[in-house]
């Protein structure tokens, strides 16, 4: 039997440039076998959460540096709850102080990767999610 | 035109060294490696097969003369101060003047800013250097959507003039130089600041300092892009018109490698796309009409400083070499000055960890040593915690005072291009430049470096090295203490600097205050008279800036009036 690949939205959301994380993690989720669609810079959390419908993911992973996660993570998991989305695994990474992510984590992120997180990892914290 | 291309053809002529005496070296050498090395390696295997430096040159075990048998001195390495200014672009580099120290700063509001700079140039830093924030960065002001959660960030919030006069209150800007981190809306943050230096009573032509200014790598690696090339370029060359005959000791540019490789570039991919893009530059001036010798001059660079100290010294030597003879023999340069590549470094965030932060002082204290003995014009240091958050004002002293060391107690300073000689770095500095120039080579028959962005070329080549890496790490092929071996368990680092939360909501109050009580018939004319200005080709927005910034237009005003005449750019999204 065919097992679903596990599809993935990789997500630069607000105004921040830096895209090598992104761009690494997601070149590591397709080599794990992954589907992975990268929404390039610049993302209103409106856009994402579009994006992730349409694309029917199972994951949306937010990558952010400028420190606006605060305000721009929760934003992506309440338009979700909005239009009805609750299966949807939400993660996030980039420069995130340690002190933020109980906050993230309260308001429906499931986990946060900080800096020098191995891609193993987050491909292992997937698999044993779906 | 004559694509210059000096490296590999031109090794003949006056060699450093007697044939008879080379021929010894080469028979000892043999020897050395059959009764030496060879039973040596039957024992103790070395660490590892293959040695290459960070960015993947095979590097041997021993160097001598023989791997610099046909480095012509004269020719090639020369002295300082004079073509192809290998060694340096001053006569006496460090003993005439240390580089200047400057620590990238900014956040929150103009006030806080400010605060900041007064307290960098009270501990001995010589010159500013301003971070903006996202939106002021991506022309939007304070008060838009997009802007919220962003505002005071990564940098200072700037929407008017009125917070440029803000940032450098009590700061006389003819006793310091600023440098800019600014690049789509360069030429309006410059406006505003030739408007304070006004206002301070300060003529333009004694303001010195330096703008980004640098679009290409924005497209490519750094991302804070607004229009299309083509009119960006002309944004660009309309400052480097306006310059130079309005404000001489601006630079007008600083041809940025940074970013490159911070987005996973190698050092030879960092060199070679950041000239591309300076040739990209030139060619766009000179299209523009104007001469090559009233605007080269101003041109100046920026580079990382990475932990492979002698790859990155030999980085930065051959930088300046190549550059010289792209000035020189490709686009015909006279002035001694149009040659010179002068550079600012920022040693290298991306190889900071997150784990013992403590260490990254040491790294950077490298990666000084390797921007010093590089012969750089300019340093910022890191400090330990920007890979958890923006300095806190404890690290960014830590990090000055790591310049201060190298500078007054490692003796580096005292002579010039001190590693010039040593084979392994004067043979890096040569397998450097081949590799640039191949890619230089590689750009051109894409059609430049603007092509070359537009087709993806280079953020692919970017991406590839990015993600080599990041395997090769996780392979554990390559260590970083503290990430993949001699890992400890930690405490949370403390007093990391927060941006209070309240920055946004200060900062639109502010703007929203401005915008009531400034003559707003005023700024609509002004806008209005600029919006023709931007319609017609032919003219230099300069001035046109300088009008609509003296009576309080909003930077992002002044952008949507060019977002609607230029467009914005949508990028290509390279994996």
């Amino acid at each position: 039997m065919v097992e679903k690949r596990i599809r993935v939205l990789v997500a630069k959301p607000g105004l921040d440039g830096h895209d090598r994380g992104a761009k690494v993690i997601a070149r590591a989720l397709r080599d794990a076998g992954m589907e992975v669609i990268y929404t390039g810079l610049r993302q209103t959390p409106e856009q994402i959460v579009a994006t992730a419908i349409q694309e029917d993911v199972d994951i949306v992973g937010l990558s952010l540096l400028s420190g606006a996660h605060n305000h721009l993570f929760p934003k992506v998991v309440e338009l979700l709850k909005e239009k009805g989305v609750e299966d949807i695994l939400i993660l996030g990474g980039g420069v995130i102080p340690e002190e933020d992510i109980p906050f993230l984590k309260e308001n429906g992120v499931a986990e946060i990767f900080t800096a020098g997180t191995p891609t193993g990892k987050v491909i292992e914290y997937i698999k044993s999610k779906l | 035109m004559d694509k210059a291309r000096g490296s590999k053809l031109k090794r003949r002529g006056s060699y450093m060294f007697e044939q008879e005496k080379l021929r010894k070296v080469e028979k000892a050498k043999k020897v050395w490696e059959e009764g030496q090395v060879v039973p040596t390696l039957k024992k103790y295997q070395e660490r590892k097969e293959n040695f290459s430096t960070v960015s993947g040159i095979p590097v041997e075990r021993l160097y001598t003369p023989l791997e610099i048998e046909k480095l012509d001195y004269e020719k090639e390495v020369g002295l300082p101060g004079q073509y192809p200014f290998t060694r340096g672009v001053q006569p006496t580099m460090y003993r005439g003047r240390l580089w200047t120290m400057r620590q990238y700063a900014g956040f929150a509001t103009a006030e806080e800013s400010n605060q900041r700079y007064r307290y960098l140039l009270e501990q001995g830093q010589t010159g500013l250097s301003v971070a903006f924030d996202l939106p002021t960065q991506i022309g939007y002001d304070s008060d838009e959507p997009i802007a919220q959660g962003e505002i005071g960030k990564v940098g200072v919030a700037i929407d008017s003039l009125a917070d440029m006069e803000v940032l450098f209150r009590e700061i006389p800007l003819d006793k310091v130089s600023t440098s800019m981190t600014i690049n789509a809306p360069a030429a309006i943050l410059l406006a505003m600041y030739l408007v304070v230096g006004e206002k301070q009573g300060i003529r333009m032509d004694k303001l010195r300092g330096t703008i980004q200014n640098d679009i290409l790598k924005e497209y490519a690696a750094r991302g804070t892009y607004i229009f299309p090339p083509v009119p960006s370029m002309r944004l660009i060359t309309n400052i480097f018109a306006f310059c130079s005959q309005n404000v001489p000791q601006w630079n007008t540019i600083s041809i940025s490698g940074y970013h490159i490789r911070e987005a996973g570039a190698t050092a030879v991919q960092e060199v070679a796309f950041t000239l591309a893009d300076g040739i990209a530059y030139v060619e766009a001036a000179l299209q523009a009409g104007m001469d090559i010798d009233s605007f080269a001059g101003r041109l100046s660079f920026f580079f990382n400083a990475h932990n492979d100290l002698l790859e990155e010294v030999a980085k930065f030597r051959a930088a300046r070499k190549i550059w010289a003879r792209l000035m020189k023999e490709r686009f015909g340069a006279k002035d001694s000055r149009s040659l010179m590549l002068r550079f600012h470094t920022q040693t290298g965030g991306s190889t900071l960890t997150a784990q013992q932060p403590d260490n990254n002082i040491v790294r950077v204290a490298i990666q000084t040593l390797a921007a010093v003995l590089g012969g750089t014009q300019s340093l910022h240091t890191n400090s330990r915690d920007e890979a958890l958050a923006l300095p806190s004002e404890d690290s960014v002293r830590i990090a000055l005072r790591t310049q201060q060391i190298v500078a007054y107690e490692s003796g580096v300073c005292e002579t010039i291009d001190p590693l010039a000689g040593s084979y392994y770095v004067e043979s890096l500095t040569q397998e450097i430049e081949e590799r640039v120039w191949d890619y230089i080579e590689k750009i051109d028959a894409l059609g430049g470096a603007v092509k070359a962005i537009e087709h993806g070329y280079i953020q692919k080549e970017i991406a590839d090295s990015a993600y080599t890496y990041q395997k090769e790490i996780e392979a554990g092929q390559r260590i970083v203490v503290g990430l993949n071996k001699f890992e400890i368990k930690e405490r949370r680092m403390g007093g990391l600097l927060r941006v209070n939360p309240v920055v946004g909501e200060t900062q639109v109050k502010r703007l929203r205050e401005l915008k009531r009580t400034r003559d707003n018939i005023a700024v609509q004319n002004q806008l209005e008279r600029f919006r023709k200005a931007a319609c017609s080709d032919e003219t230099n927005l300069m001035p046109y800036l300088l009008d609509a910034v003296r009576v309080y237009a909003t930077e992002g005003e002044i952008c949507n009036v060019l977002r609607e005449i230029f467009g914005e750019y949508r990028p290509v999204e390279i994996l």
